[in-house]
């Protein structure tokens, strides 16, 4: 069985990030990193590998020069082989745009099983796994919180938290999935997963090999356009005070003073 | 004026709150028309549809809708060839899924996570927040119909003021092999707890790791309780099992706004307050007085949340005789 798992380099959010003038994420100055939601979907990748050794392991990001930093730390986890898609004609591309270029990226990749993660840290629109799944004409299975791949009948299950009910889906792969982090704790890359992901083999595609022309991407292809972006006044902190043994008679206090009590 | 696509979610005709929010921001962008499927769809329903705005009332007669979620993809994109001014879902799981979907079909723009939604001279404008609600995002989309995906709880329902008479329009349904694909083998509904529902309330009260076990979590419902809250937990109060995840507030549980937000032996991590710090007032009880928690409180007790809260329980009690 072949998978692949979609990968992103996101700003680290303990690192603060912000925009750009020309409202972009400023990844400039912060520190990058491999999404820590992804790392769970990597970790569900290795877990399916671990049961059935004969499965070979890809990662595939779109992104900047930097974002080859995310292949090389899930690869660091496990797997087998890296494919990072570069081209200065992405820069600005949204989540239709993202979607368009993983996806022929994947036509190449032929995986019996993609995943992702729920959302990226960064953006976060959750919008580029069921994309995926259009675009390849895959069945989706998203938001998982359990995920169970049985590679023998080839079929693919999630049981997953909606708003009105926890549901359990299933579809015959190849199929798209993305997790959340419920699915369980990511692995932390071993010393010599460091060393041995040095040497696995990582390729960089463009535009061009994909197939892709490039006025279907980038921010002038953007399907959508930010017209404002201004940080939100910082909460003020109120006031803190020690319990010296009338903590829950201040807090009352002031509860009635703000009509909740 | 245009129409507005709506897909309404129900649960056998118990139409939930955030349906008649979409169809309250749909009323200001063109004409509301509320898509909904599945048992349940009586005169009743379509009479609490029109008191909200929906002119139309579009009912998909096919009962797969429910075992193939993706089929939504299908009947919007047919719906939206007469070119409505916009699609709204609920920005959930199950709603956004079928956003992103949707825009690819149809070529569209898409947006989600909205915090409001207004018209605008080229269209709708698109309130989103950013990175843990720490900035304020407008945005447009500039392709296709518009696809927006709204958060639960972005604007309080707003009934009509006179009746309207609806006009009811019915489709059939094939499903096509993409849609088929997906099943829904088995749901279990989330049964109504007797509290309000998480993402509706006015207080939330949630417990973190300082709880130290499930038991305690009864001391978070009493509280809930006295101030007629719904109960929420931190991912680590989440992860250790005393409490189930659907209650977890934050990036990967639910965003809550309530007028007041109460958190008991939660440190204050960025991914926690990504949830909730745009709460109208925030108290915390914490031992660790550099818990960041207490960056954005407005109320804030250093200490032992087992001596502090049934303190607190008593005198409301006491109080209120
Ligand atoms: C990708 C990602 C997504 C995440 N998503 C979420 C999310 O959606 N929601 C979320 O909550 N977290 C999320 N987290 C986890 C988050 O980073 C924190 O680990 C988590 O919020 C910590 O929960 P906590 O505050 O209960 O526990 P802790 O950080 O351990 O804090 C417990 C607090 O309780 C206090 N305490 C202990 N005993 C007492 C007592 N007796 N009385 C009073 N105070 C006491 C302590 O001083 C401490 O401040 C996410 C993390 C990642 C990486
Ligand atoms: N640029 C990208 N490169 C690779 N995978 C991506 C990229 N953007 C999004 N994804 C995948 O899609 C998931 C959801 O991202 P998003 O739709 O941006 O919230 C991520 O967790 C990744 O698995």
């Amino acid at each position: 069985m072949r998978i692949v798992v979609c990968v992103k380099h996101v700003p680290d959010m303990a690192s603060d990030p912000g925009f750009t003038a020309d409202h972009r994420v400023d990844r400039d100055g912060v520190q990058g990193r491999l999404s820590e939601l992804d790392e769970h979907a990597v970790e569900q990748a290795l877990r399916v590998l671990d049961a059935a050794p004969d499965t070979h392991l890809t990662y595939l990001t779109v992104g900047p020069a930097a974002a080859a930093e995310a292949l090389r730390r899930a690869l660091a986890m496990g797997g087998h082989a890296a494919v990072h898609v570069s081209d200065d004609a992405i820069a600005g591309s949204d989540a239709p745009a993202t979607a368009l270029v993983l996806a022929a990226a994947l036509r190449r990749l032929e995986p019996d099983l993609v995943l992702c993660a729920m959302a990226s840290t960064d953006g976060g629109t959750s919008l580029v796994p069921a994309m995926l799944a259009e675009h390849l004409a895959l069945p989706q299975l998203t938001f998982a919180a359990e995920l169970t791949v049985e590679p023998g009948t080839a079929t693919v299950r999630i049981r997953r938290d909606g708003s009105r009910a926890t549901e359990e889906l299933r579809a015959t792969l190849p199929a798209v999935v993305s997790v959340t982090d419920r699915t369980g704790e990511a692995r932390y890359p071993s010393f010599k997963g460091i060393m041995a992901a040095k040497k696995k083999p990582l390729e960089t595609w463009n535009l061009a090999d994909l197939g892709v022309p490039a006025d279907q991407v980038g921010a002038g292809a953007a399907r959508t356009v930010v017209d404002a972006i201004t940080a939100r006044p910082p909460r003020t902190a109120g006031t803190a005070l020690p319990d010296e043994g009338e903590g829950g008679l201040r807090l009352a206090d002031f509860l009635s003073g703000q009509k909740f009590v | 004026m245009a129409e507005v696509l709506v897909l309404i979610g129900h649960i056998e005709g118990q139409i939930r709150k955030p349906g008649l929010e979409l169809l309250t921001l749909a009323r200001e962008l063109g004409t509301p028309v509320a898509v909904c499927a599945g048992p349940g769809l009586d005169a009743e329903v379509i009479r609490t549809l029109a008191r909200y705005g929906a002119h139309r009332v579009h009912l998909v007669e096919s009962g797969e809708l429910e075992d193939h979620p993706v089929g939504w993809v299908q009947v919007l994109a047919d719906l939206a060839a007469t070119a409505p001014q916009a699609v709204l879902l609920e920005s959930t799981p199950e709603g956004r899924e079928i956003a992103a979907r949707l825009a690819v079909r149809l070529g569209s723009g898409v947006l989600t996570d909205a915090v409001d939604v207004r018209p605008g001279p080229e269209g709708p404008v698109v309130t989103q927040w950013a990175f843990a609600a720490g900035y304020e995002v407008t945005a447009r989309v500039v392709t296709g119909v518009p696809v927006i995906a709204v958060k639960p709880n972005a604007v309080a329902p707003v009934p009509l003021a006179e009746e309207i008479e609806p006009e009811i329009s019915r489709s059939g349904l094939d499903l096509d092999e993409a849609s088929l694909r997906t099943h829904v083998v088995s749901r279990a509904v989330r049964h109504s707890t007797g509290r309000p529902q998480l993402t509706e309330a006015e207080v939330v009260v949630s417990g973190g790791r300082g709880l130290g076990g499930a038991d305690h979590f009864e001391l978070v419902e009493r509280l809930a309780d006295a101030l007629g809250g719904a109960v929420g937990a931190s991912r680590a109060a989440v992860d250790a099992g005393w409490y189930p995840h659907t209650h977890q507030v934050g990036q990967t549980g639910v965003t809550v706004s309530p007028q007041l937000y109460v958190a008991l032996g939660i440190s204050g991590a960025i991914q926690h307050r990504a949830g909730m710090q745009t709460s109208k007032t925030i108290v915390a009880v914490n031992k660790d007085r550099e818990a960041p928690i207490f960056d954005l409180a407005d109320h804030g007790v250093v200490g032992d949340l087992f001596s502090v809260v049934p303190q607190l329980l008593d005198e409301i009690a006491r109080r209120r005789r």
